[in-house]
């Protein structure tokens, strides 16, 4: 269990009426903006279980569009969301759906941002405003927004990792968690790697150009 | 937030004068923050809590869901049977409870569904005692020093451990932080809280249609009635036989063998009875109708 602070017991500052449903549902739909990397035109959510059964009536959708638009969980706008996102001309659909084995507050976004990129987000709200991102695409992941973080897509061949971590280091960034995954031997692969500063785009450019790497982004926490 | 019993927090309490002081010099250590930014950001979460306060003090309309406000204003102007200091905290934590059903702002205390009560033992317990704001915001320190205790030793979640980890949590955290606030001893402070908490075991998490609604907010008001009940009984003298570590412990045993059907998942107690269900089911049509009409451009 991560340290308490007294701040997670008194607080955080939300808007209500559920931690787990209104605040947590608000940082996934940050994430998923985050991890799509653009402001969003689009997106489709599957609500699946409590997120369901009990979302509408704890603002879960409007909530959802408030984080996907880049409102903070405690932004006193969020009730208005979803008239915010016609304004902004972000269309956002709600299914209901079985996602399988998964905790019971999870949602599946599948973004499309301004520029036409589309990323498939799925997350579990865990109470007191804990996230955690389980899927990117077809990557099974672990990102829970506490930390930024820096995404890394890239082909899976030596070498790639420690030239990351290298970039890293001479950035002076400290690395505080790191995941890899990869779709099969030699094919693509995705790194996650949690850091105890923000990464600038400049970093996450410079790991971009390096060889063997397809895509790198700089996901702050939210 | 190092302190995984009562009985540390106690002795760092009698080290720094107070649990408040405590808990702050604690959270500055482990941070590497300094006190003075702390207490900004902690009075700061005050500021919040007495909006939503005003907010829910003022307002007549009804949640999304239709099923509650409205009823903190009827308090605040009701007859004041026992006295106004008592009438009027009921009213402020069922203004928190409304703001909240109203996804208004409010500040988590311990959770979302039991954030009235801290505020509304501790703004009556400091208006009785002429405090200060500073007071006022070291009391909050102490109040998350013992929810911490909690959470270290038993649960804080409705899912996890019914709502006595959530309402019966607020009120032991608000009936030490409140004993704190009236400058009395560490082990007096334990027994606010032990006295609180005991009055809530076994209290069971059945929100009508799973909302954080009915009961939350109503009871956000008679927990703040047992903080304040456990605080008095404290501050005279009156000692809990069984000492706080182990009444915190014994709430997390009888959460863990409570049935699903009686931490949250609203299959079971009111939830489950025959108003509960019709409740229930109306509020979800109610809150999809006002969904569709306030987006129908972003709803499937």
């Amino acid at each position: 269990m991560r340290q308490r602070s007294v701040f997670d017991i008194i607080g955080p500052v939300m808007v209500g009426p559920s931690s787990s449903h209104t605040a947590g549902a608000a940082r996934l739909g940050a994430l998923a903006r985050a991890i799509a990397g653009a402001e969003v035109r689009s997106a489709e959510v599957v609500l699946h279980g409590s997120f369901a059964s009990t979302g509408r009536g704890h603002g879960t959708d409007v909530a959802l569009v408030a984080g996907l638009l880049g409102l903070a969980p405690d932004d006193p706008r969020i009730p208005e969301a979803k008239a915010l996102a016609e304004k902004a001309g972000m269309r956002v659909s709600f299914a209901e759906g079985d996602l399988g084995d998964v905790h019971p507050n999870t949602a599946r976004i599948t973004v499309v941002t301004v520029d036409g990129a589309r990323v498939l987000v799925q997350g579990s709200s865990l109470g007191a405003g804990d996230v955690e991102v389980t899927l990117i695409d077809d990557f099974p992941v672990r990102l829970t927004g506490e930390l930024p973080a820096l995404g890394v897509v890239h082909h899976d061949q030596p070498g790639v990792v420690a030239a990351v971590s290298a970039r890293l280091a001479a950035d002076v960034i400290n690395i505080a968690s790191m995941q890899v995954f990869r779709e099969r031997r030699g094919a693509r692969a995705l790194m996650i790697i949690e850091t105890d500063g923000p990464v600038p785009d400049e970093t996450a450019a410079g790991i971009s150009a390096l060889p063997g790497v397809i895509a790198a982004r700089s996901v702050p926490a939210v | 937030m190092a302190f995984a019993t009562f009985i540390e927090l106690a002795a760092a309490a009698r080290e720094h004068g107070s649990l408040g002081a405590a808990a702050l010099a604690r959270e500055a250590e482990e941070t590497g923050l300094t006190p003075e930014g702390l207490v900004v950001r902690m009075d700061g979460e005050l500021t919040v809590m007495e909006s939503a306060i005003a907010a829910g003090l003022s307002r007549d309309d009804r949640s999304r869901s239709g099923l509650t406000g409205g009823d903190a204003k009827r308090v605040r102007t009701g007859p004041a049977l026992i006295g106004e200091p008592f009438r009027d905290a009921l009213a402020d934590a069922v203004a928190i409870g409304e703001t909240n059903a109203r996804m208004g702002r409010i500040v988590a205390a311990p959770t979302a569904g039991a954030s009235g009560v801290v505020p509304a033992v501790l703004l009556a317990a400091a208006r009785a005692a002429g405090a200060t704001r500073a007071e006022l915001v070291s009391a909050l320190f102490a109040a998350a020093s013992v929810g911490a205790v909690i959470a270290a030793r038993a649960t804080l979640s409705g899912a996890a451990g019914g709502c006595q980890a959530e309402i019966g949590s607020a009120a032991a955290m608000a009936a030490a932080a409140a004993a704190d606030l009236q400058g009395a001893d560490p082990d007096t402070c334990g027994h606010a809280a032990a006295l609180a908490l005991q009055g809530q075991l076994g209290l069971v998490c059945d929100p009508v249609g799973g909302l954080v609604e009915v009961p939350c907010v109503m009871r956000n008001a008679t927990g703040t009635a047992v903080a304040l009940a456990a605080t008095e009984m404290a501050l005279a003298g009156v000692r809990f036989p069984v000492p706080l570590d182990e009444v915190i412990v014994a709430m997390g045993q009888i959460g863990r063998s409570l049935p699903p059907s009686l931490r949250e998942t609203a299959l079971g107690g009111l939830a489950a009875t025959p108003s509960g269900r019709t409740l229930g089911e109306r509020a979800c049509t109610t809150c999809t109708d006002v969904t569709s009409s306030t987006g129908a451009d972003t709803d499937a």
